[in-house]
């Protein structure tokens, strides 16, 4: 039975590959979502951000022996961290002016960083292995599924529907919406906002490095890994509605499900259909389909 | 005659003899222009490394004791041919730079190619692949050193079928130089006898290969050839990895790998793969020396055949402007091709009318993990090609120096 | 955008169409700097930062007059160098005929995207011309004429007007300063008319702007279309003059590029776009022996700039002076 020309068998195969690259669409865009929902701020270092957990991810395997359940881990607290520390320093100063300022600030950090790791490990990128509990596959009749993918599609989905959990149904989520909304009445309130948006900045760019572990073993290490995804990333925060988290979360798992088609039916056009789409959603409705006009 | 005037006259001759050495010889110093990618995606492949061929080869020619006052400089080209163009210019411009070798990068090779022959200088393409070099774009001023597309599609794409793999599924970068990789090995696939069941194109660069790598898995394809190169060829290797596709007896045929593309891979995902290169640093005991030396030069990592191709080049490009005892570029290109060359990279060879150096060429798999005793112990030789076949026959080139 | 409105604050005292004393002079030893240098500095190399330079004040008109953060102006600049140099090598036009057609080409793109994005603000305006240049720049990457990879290469460069042997490398370098001297000039008009008054009422309170029945729409769409038509100039003319167009030039980092000029140079200042490209230029080619540090060295001056040093080098010169620039 084919569909279009197109077997169903392989058919599955290509959606189900969709919906694991959607995965990697939706964990990322839910970082920047939630940096660009709470703090209004354009997050473009988050590709690189990206890469840096990858590659701390790296570096504990190389000199510490740590594997990946602890780079799952260590690796967000890391980059977190230091996404901590620009807001600290840089960031804060910004949050008076219009919001291009930040674009800029951190487009020119992404170019920074990118720039430092390339010099200091080549483009070739550098090898990580899947770890061994979820190597090889299931065979589904249709395709195998590697294990690794399912993992990603399965963590992914937890991550993002616990986030959105958090912000917006707990008492947590709710000060940091109020907080967003109106800074200097909560801070009335005894509620410590700049720390809070520190803290959240933290949490996006944490995020962003989470995704960075998980794409460590299926996609090469290497320092400009993030810098042509990031582009791809805002098409699909600015789809899904700047600011809204289940936006991105929906919006990510279905382009990338559309992307996947595309790969089947029309495979040079697969890099451009995200954006033709953007385009598309922004004639007709310009704050996204999920977003609020800020 | 009475000894001080024969002194007198011994020593004219002497400086007779010597002053021509450097009074052709343009601003009496040879400057030899290494552009290439620095800090890119063949940064490992050339980049730095080929600086140190190219210093190894000026230092084994013995430059310093001949008289010839010989000069490295470097640019990074970062793959872009606007940047290269500019370089080129530049370097022939203001900077008196005589010749400019290893390039890679097609569209970088050809925008320089233009320009060497526009300013009447010499360049010598190591890395670069276009056949299209000593084909319609063949110039007097352009010498194609170590491969080419054509060499790799012939070599893989005979070699292969021959041993077995006839039928063929193609993964194509879909950009010129996959479409042309793709084209020249279909050609000799068919020719051979084999069948091409399907193909598709990727976008060019591409960071995920599963779907591509699934539509391969269900042609049930003895070979998927990987008409890319660099991250996409690496890439598409680890992925396929992770689906089983070398488990379930398809193997994959590297269109344009080379031994640094392995290392970052890594014997695991790597092994099996088919690939073809015109040099390996473990063939024979001058390669090994040779790679002995480089490797304690750059951080202990063997020379791939961009590498010590452009060492070769260099070493005979001196070797042309020690006889003529001139750098004008078109003469020293042509005398290039009159002296037979030798060296431990490539053993003996000459280099055609068109401007194709001729060598033998190899048909490489990589050994499984088990099988290696080290680091860079990657590869087994599955054939040879041997000089007069690896190449495109002459008259096949369109070149117009080629007289028909 | 707030900073750029200090900046605009002094501009807005000057009177519509005299330039100030300062201005002329400032224009003036900018010409007469341009006129003598090729006899110093390696030509090409100052021909390319002009055609950047024109690129930079171009889009500083959309950015500093309008208040609209373009993130997609390599689309322009790309599509006019592609069909400029299709043009001059295919075709056979006369440098003058194929730069024009690089020109309109340009602003044919500028009306579509301008036309898509002009109904949003801030940064949903910088993103949608982001995707929209992305898709052009997918387009020249499939398309055939323009070469992929190899972009167009050997692209001839004529007689200009049937006079000018290009050739040469002086007179293309002035013809080269004469371009961009005309460009300038037209964006100088373009923002000391009533014209550029109707921008700066816009941009300091659009709803005010419309109460007095000014379609703001039309307004920064025309202003867009005019940014979009100089960048496609500066654009033809590089393709004609490197005798190359390629990828590099509808790639996102390029639009990155303009806008680290224009805000290095100074955000909504006349001579800023100019310094900025200037500068940026030289950077790259000092830096070029050092490959990626130049990629590094950009971003710190982003980063810089936008903590620290917001008005630019000619915005800091023209608060020295109190006088705008």
């Amino acid at each position: 039975m084919t569909f279009f020309g197109v077997p169903t068998q392989a058919l599955f195969g290509q959606l189900l590959i969709g919906l694991i690259n959607g995965a990697f669409y939706a964990l990322l865009s839910l970082g920047l979502s939630v940096i660009f929902g709470l703090l209004n701020i354009i997050n473009f270092a988050h590709g690189a951000q990206y890469m840096m957990g990858a590659f701390v991810a790296y570096f504990l395997l190389q000199w510490a022996g740590l594997g990946y359940w602890w780079a799952l881990l260590v690796a967000p607290l890391v980059v977190g961290l230091i996404g901590v520390v620009l807001e600290r320093t840089m960031l804060k100063r910004l949050y008076a002016l219009d919001h291009l300022y930040g674009l800029l600030l951190t487009f020119g950090l992404a170019l920074v960083i990118q720039g430092l790791f390339r010099n200091q490990f080549g483009s070739s990128g550098l090898p990580y292995q899947i770890p061994p509990e979820l190597t090889g596959g299931r065979n589904l009749g249709f395709m195998v599924l590697p294990n690794y993918r399912a993992w990603v599609v399965v963590f992914s989905l937890a991550t993002c529907l616990g986030t959105w959990y958090v912000i917006e149904r707990t008492k947590l989520g709710a000060y940091l919406r109020a907080a967003t909304e109106n800074p200097s009445l909560v801070q009335a309130f005894g509620v410590n906002v700049p720390r809070m948006i520190t803290l959240t900045y933290g949490f996006g760019v944490a995020l962003a490095a989470l995704a960075g572990v998980l794409a460590a073993p299926i996609y090469q290490v290497n320092p400009l890994m993030g810098a042509d995804l990031i582009i791809v990333v805002f098409a699909v925060v600015v789809i899904g509605g700047m600011g809204s988290i289940l936006g991105s979360i929906v919006t990510g798992f279905t382009l990338g499900i559309v992307e996947g088609l595309t790969k089947v039916f029309y495979p040079e056009a697969s890099n451009t259909v995200i954006f033709v789409i953007m385009a598309l959603v922004l004639l007709v409705r310009p704050t996204g389909l999920f977003g609020r006009e800020k | 005659m009475k000894l001080p005037r024969l002194v007198t006259l011994v020593a004219a001759a002497l400086a007779v003899a010597a002053a021509p050495a450097h009074a052709q010889i343009s601003d009496g110093v040879v400057k030899i222009g290494i552009l290439n990618d620095q800090s890119g995606t063949y940064a490992d492949l050339a980049g730095p490394g080929s600086v140190v061929a190219a210093k190894m080869a000026v230092e084994d020619f013995g430059a310093a004791k001949k008289g010839l006052k010989v000069e490295i400089v470097v640019a990074d080209h970062q793959n872009k041919p606007d940047v290269g163009s500019s370089i080129a210019r530049q370097w022939f411009d203001a900077d008196k730079v005589d010749v400019i070798v290893d390039v890679p990068t097609s569209s970088v090779v050809l925008a320089v190619n233009q320009i060497a022959r526009e300013k009447n200088k010499a360049l010598i393409v190591s890395t670069g692949a276009t056949s299209d070099l000593t084909g319609p774009q063949c110039s007097p001023n352009a010498i194609h050193w170590t491969y080419d597309t054509w060499s790799l599609a012939n070599g893989t794409g005979s070699a292969v079928v021959k041993t077995g793999g006839d039928t063929w599924f193609f993964l194509t970068a879909d950009y010129k130089f996959g479409h042309d990789l793709e084209r020249d090995t279909e050609a000799v696939v068919v020719k051979n006898g084999g069948k091409v069941v399907g193909k598709v194109r990727h976008p060019f660069p591409s960071a995920d290969f599963s779907s591509f790598l699934l539509q391969a898995q269900a042609s049930k394809a003895k070979v998927i050839g990987l008409a890319n190169a660099g991250a996409d060829t690496t890439n598409a290797i680890k992925q396929g990895a992770e689906f089983g596709i070398v488990k379930g007896g398809q193997q994959f045929a590297g269109l344009l790998v080379f031994l640094t593309d392995v290392h970052a891979l890594g014997l695991e995902k790597a092994q099996g793969l088919l690939l073809t290169e015109s040099f390996y640093w473990d063939l024979n005991d001058t390669t090994r020396a040779f790679s002995k030396r480089f490797a304690d030069r750059h951080r202990q990592a063997k020379p791939t055949m961009a590498q010590a191709g452009v060492y070769s080049a260099v070493l005979h490009y001196l070797k042309a402007v020690e006889a003529l005892k001139n750098d004008d570029g078109p003469k020293v290109i042509a005398k290039m091709k009159e002296l037979p060359t030798d060296d431990p990279i490539f053993g003996k060879g000459m280099v055609r009318a068109d401007g194709r150096k001729i060598h033998p060429v190899y048909l490489f798999e990589v050994k499984k993990p088990a099988e290696s005793k080290g680091p860079w112990d990657y590869y087994k030789v599955r054939a040879t090609v041997p000089a007069e076949q690896a190449f495109r026959p002459m008259d096949q080139g369109n070149c117009p120096l080629v007289k028909k | 955008m707030t900073t750029t409105s200090e900046a605009a604050q002094t501009t807005a005292t000057e009177s519509l169409s005299a330039p100030g004393r300062h201005q002329i002079a400032a224009f003036a030893l900018m010409v007469g700097l341009l006129a003598v240098a090729p006899f110093f500095i390696y030509p090409l190399f100052l021909m390319k930062a002009l055609c950047f330079a024109l690129f930079a004040c171009a889009f500083n008109l959309l950015i500093g007059y309008v208040g609209l953060l373009s993130f997609g102006h390599a689309a322009f600049l790309g599509s006019a160098g592609y069909t400029s140099a299709y043009a001059a090598k295919a075709w056979g036009w006369p440098p003058e005929l194929a730069i024009l057609a690089g020109t309109a080409v340009a602003a044919a793109l500028g009306l579509a995207i301008g036309a898509l994005a002009i109904r949003s603000k801030g940064i949903y305006f910088a993103n949608i011309t982001l995707a929209l240049a992305q898709m052009v720049y997918f387009f020249c990457v499939q398309a055939k004429f323009t070469g992929g990879e190899d972009g167009i290469q050997a692209v001839p460069r004529g007689v200009f007007l049937g006079l000018f042997d290009l050739r040469n490398i002086m007179t293309m370098y002035f013809v080269v300063l004469a371009i961009f001297l005309g460009g300038f000039l037209l964006l100088y008009r373009a923002i000391h008319s009533p014209f550029g008054q109707v921008l700066k009422a816009i941009r300091e309170h659009e709803p005010r702007a419309v109460s007095l029945g000014y379609s703001a729409e039309r307004y920064k769409l025309v202003a867009f279309v005019l940014s979009a038509t100089l960048s496609g100039l500066a654009g033809g003319t590089k393709a004609i003059v490197f005798q190359l167009a390629s990828l590099t030039d509808v790639h996102w980092t390029m639009s990155g590029e303009v806008v680290l000029m224009t805000l290095l140079g100074g955000l909504g200042t006349v001579f800023g776009p100019v310094v900025g490209a200037f500068i940026v230029i030289s950077l790259e080619n000092y830096l070029a022996q050092l490959g990626a540090w130049v990629t590094v060295v950009q971003g710190m001056i982003f980063v810089i700039c936008v903590l620290t040093f917001r008005r630019g080098v000619v915005g800091e010169i023209a608060r020295f002076i109190r006088k705008p620039l």
